[in-house]
């Protein structure tokens, strides 16, 4: 079984949601991405996205946007995304790692080098956002060659006639983008996700996680109610972002405070379902 | 719509928006329900006569087409070679051939029900172009543009607002258009609702690049026919410049399975081997950007990088799709003109046709000055002066050291 199925399996099992952070390789550097891994997973975070930076992030709000040329700076590359990857399963081999990232870098270094290199270092899935399922077939057999989840975002733009056709390939999770825009913005409210999810578990048995917009535990907890996985990205760079010094450079104080918000996050997600329960 | 012809290069994109290798739709899949909706409405509309009448009713009556053949007497003796015709259509209103396209897209918008239009500029006149269009019909029109290019292009920022749109400077990337276009693209995913994204350029998901050549396409047919009235032939060279490409399509695609040579000419800025260029055909390679592949400035990683030209409206680091598709098999001849050289044929133009030409157009001259002396006088140049260049004269008075 994959990381990604045993963990929504085990959380079944505990009755509660994913909490899914992310994490933008290299903002501002290595070490920093590297100690964010390490600590969220050490906080509480179920899953780990990891941002592929990208000069330009069409689907994203400003904060990740800042993220992505942060981490450029920081001397960011495909090679040393898997690096970190790989450092960071030397110390845990059980919390899954998704990249999330457009498509040119990845054309860049190669379809079928980048899957197997993933996979190698110990990547479980891939978010290509730029990547729609007509184009899907760019990718998709060195992705199943290399046993990695095509994870397929979906959109309340997505009509019910084309839930089928963009669920068709993916696997390990779905990725509901809860709000039409970009990431870090709007916040999708419960009444629409328990409008919107209902919709996506007829058309899938796949996991579903809701990301765009969730910031706040309560956020979080809220989610947590109707899907199986919440994203919480922006409001965790933010954090970040507001803290580094003059050179740019988080302190360990900072990345320190970032972590306190995931063992919050964590929290908050799990009294829910316990609230639920009782 | 005619039948297509088998074995034509006129019958692309395929069903999946692919240009041979290139094209397609790569964008978030919050868009791509509205891309399939865009691509419903605009085949619907193209097999629709009322459409095409009322098209044709805006390019006679409110654009000023057809754009007149010139035959370039002094320019053509000063050069001693094949005699020159220009394409005029920086006589057209608003002064480019950019208005060509955002009559379309705006009727088409109109057609959908879509209620606010939104695009993306560099330099400003795909701007000015949907804005007066905006006006005409009545729509409110944000127009996003790089932060850079709005300091650059005060008077382009000026008649946008007079025309009633809203002047929105992008501060994200190089704050320049490709990130211009990034910040349209992410109103669009915002409001997909009620928007509608008028592209300047043969670029972007497909239909963009299909129905922007479709719409520039008259630039071609009306000059393919001009050029028979008037000499009884076709060009032996057909000749455009190259930012994104849409003037040049335009101009081509009409002749695509023509005996003409046709040649694309890119901004090679400071100089092909500067690193400050334009030219995503002659040093890029392909990539995926902006919802296509397509030819690409970037860098080893898969990074985009800024392009430079003279031309804000050749200073964007792709190439329509379809271009691509040219360049690979051979069918059009892409070169690439330095600022140095775009300047001296502005000043040209001038000089010997008493018309100011953009500098975009300028880049094409430029190559023509190349060629045309090595040719005989039977042989004919046909170029498309795409646009007027009263927006340039800052830039050019600043190059030639004048003082305004």
């Amino acid at each position: 079984m994959s990381r990604i199925a045993a963990t929504f399996a085990r959380l079944k099992s505990e009755d509660r949601a994913a909490l899914i952070t992310f994490v933008e390789a290299f903002d501002p550097d290595r070490a920093t991405s590297a100690a964010l891994l390490a600590g969220m997973a050490a906080r509480g975070a179920d899953i780990i996205e990891i941002g592929m930076p990208f000069t330009d992030p069409m689907a994203d709000g400003p904060t990740i946007q800042q993220a992505g040329r942060r981490a450029l700076a920081g001397g960011a590359t495909v090679a040393g995304t898997l690096g970190l990857v790989r450092d960071f399963r030397a110390g845990n081999d059980t919390v899954p790692l998704v990249l999330m990232g457009y498509l040119n870098p990845i054309l860049s270094y190669g379809v079928a080098r980048f899957t197997a290199d993933a996979a190698a270092a110990g990547v479980d899935g891939l978010i290509v956002v730029d990547l729609p399922t007509e184009e899907t077939d760019l990718m998709l057999a060195d992705v199943r060659a290399n046993g990695l989840d095509l994870i397929r975002l979906v959109a309340p733009t997505t009509s019910d006639a084309r839930l089928p056709v963009v669920l068709k390939d993916s696997s390990g999770f779905v990725y509901y983008v809860s709000i039409t825009g970009i990431t870090g913005t709007r916040t999708a409210s419960a009444a629409d996700l328990a409008r919107d999810i209902p919709r996506l578990r007829a058309a899938t048995s796949l996991p579903i996680a809701v990301g765009f917009g969730v910031r706040t535990p309560e956020q979080a907890a809220i989610v947590a109610r109707h899907a199986d996985g919440a994203v919480v990205a922006s409001a965790l760079i933010d954090r970040m972002a507001a803290g580094l010094d003059d050179q740019g450079k988080a302190s360990a104080a900072l990345i320190a405070t970032v972590l306190d918000d995931v063992t919050a996050l964590a929290a908050a997600m799990r009294r829910e379902r316990v609230t639920v329960l009782a | 719509m005619n039948k297509p012809i088998p074995n034509s290069l006129r019958n692309l994109p395929d069903e999946r928006g692919r240009f041979g290798a290139f094209g397609g739709r790569f964008v978030a899949e919050t868009l791509m329900p509205l891309i399939l909706e865009l691509e419903a409405a605009y085949e619907a509309a193209k097999a629709d006569p009322a459409f095409q009448t009322e098209f044709d009713y805006y390019m006679k009556h409110y654009v000023g087409r057809p754009s007149p053949l010139w035959f370039a007497e002094r320019l053509t003796r000063k050069l001693g070679g094949a005699k020159i015709y220009f394409k005029r259509d920086e006589l057209n209103h608003t002064g480019a051939h950019k208005i060509n396209n955002c009559i379309g897209q705006i009727l088409l918008a109109k057609r959908m029900g879509k209620t606010r239009i939104i695009a993306e500029t560099g330099a400003g006149q795909h701007g000015v172009a949907t804005a007066t269009v905006a006006a005409l019909f009545g729509l409110p029109c944000v127009i996003y543009m790089g932060a850079v290019d709005v300091e650059r292009q005060q008077p382009n920022v000026f008649r946008m607002r007079l025309l009633g749109a809203e002047v929105v400077p992008v501060t994200s990337g190089a704050a320049t258009l490709k990130d211009a276009m990034n910040d349209a693209m992410r109103d669009w995913v915002a409001n997909v609702r009620d928007t509608f994204y008028i592209i300047g350029t043969a670029a972007g998901p497909h239909p963009y690049p299909a129905m922007v050549r479709d719409f520039q396409s008259v630039i071609g047919t009306e000059a393919r026919a001009q050029m028979i009235e008037a000499e009884g032939r076709l060009p032996d060279v057909a000749i455009a410049a190259i930012g994104g490409g849409s003037n040049a399509i335009g101009l081509f695609h009409p002749m695509l399975d023509d005996e003409v040579k046709l040649i694309g000419v890119e901004a090679a800025g400071r100089g092909l081997d500067s690193g400050e260029h334009a030219a995503s055909l002659s040093r890029g390679r392909p990539g995926v950007l902006h919802g296509n592949r397509t030819y690409l400035l970037q860098d080893a990683d898969g990074q985009i990088l800024e392009a430079h030209s003279i031309s804000a409206g050749l200073d964007y680091p792709g190439i329509g799709p379809e271009h691509s598709h040219l360049h690979d098999i051979g069918r059009v001849e892409y070169v690439a003109v330095t600022d140095d050289e775009a300047l001296e044929a502005f000043q040209l133009c001038c000089a010997t046709e008493g018309i100011i030409p953009a500098l975009e157009p300028a880049h094409a001259l430029a190559h023509v000055a190349k060629i045309a002396p090595a040719m005989e006088p039977s042989q004919i140049i046909l170029m498309n002066l795409c646009g007027r260049g009263d927006k340039d004269i800052f830039t050019v008075a600043k190059h030639l050291g004048a003082k305004l």
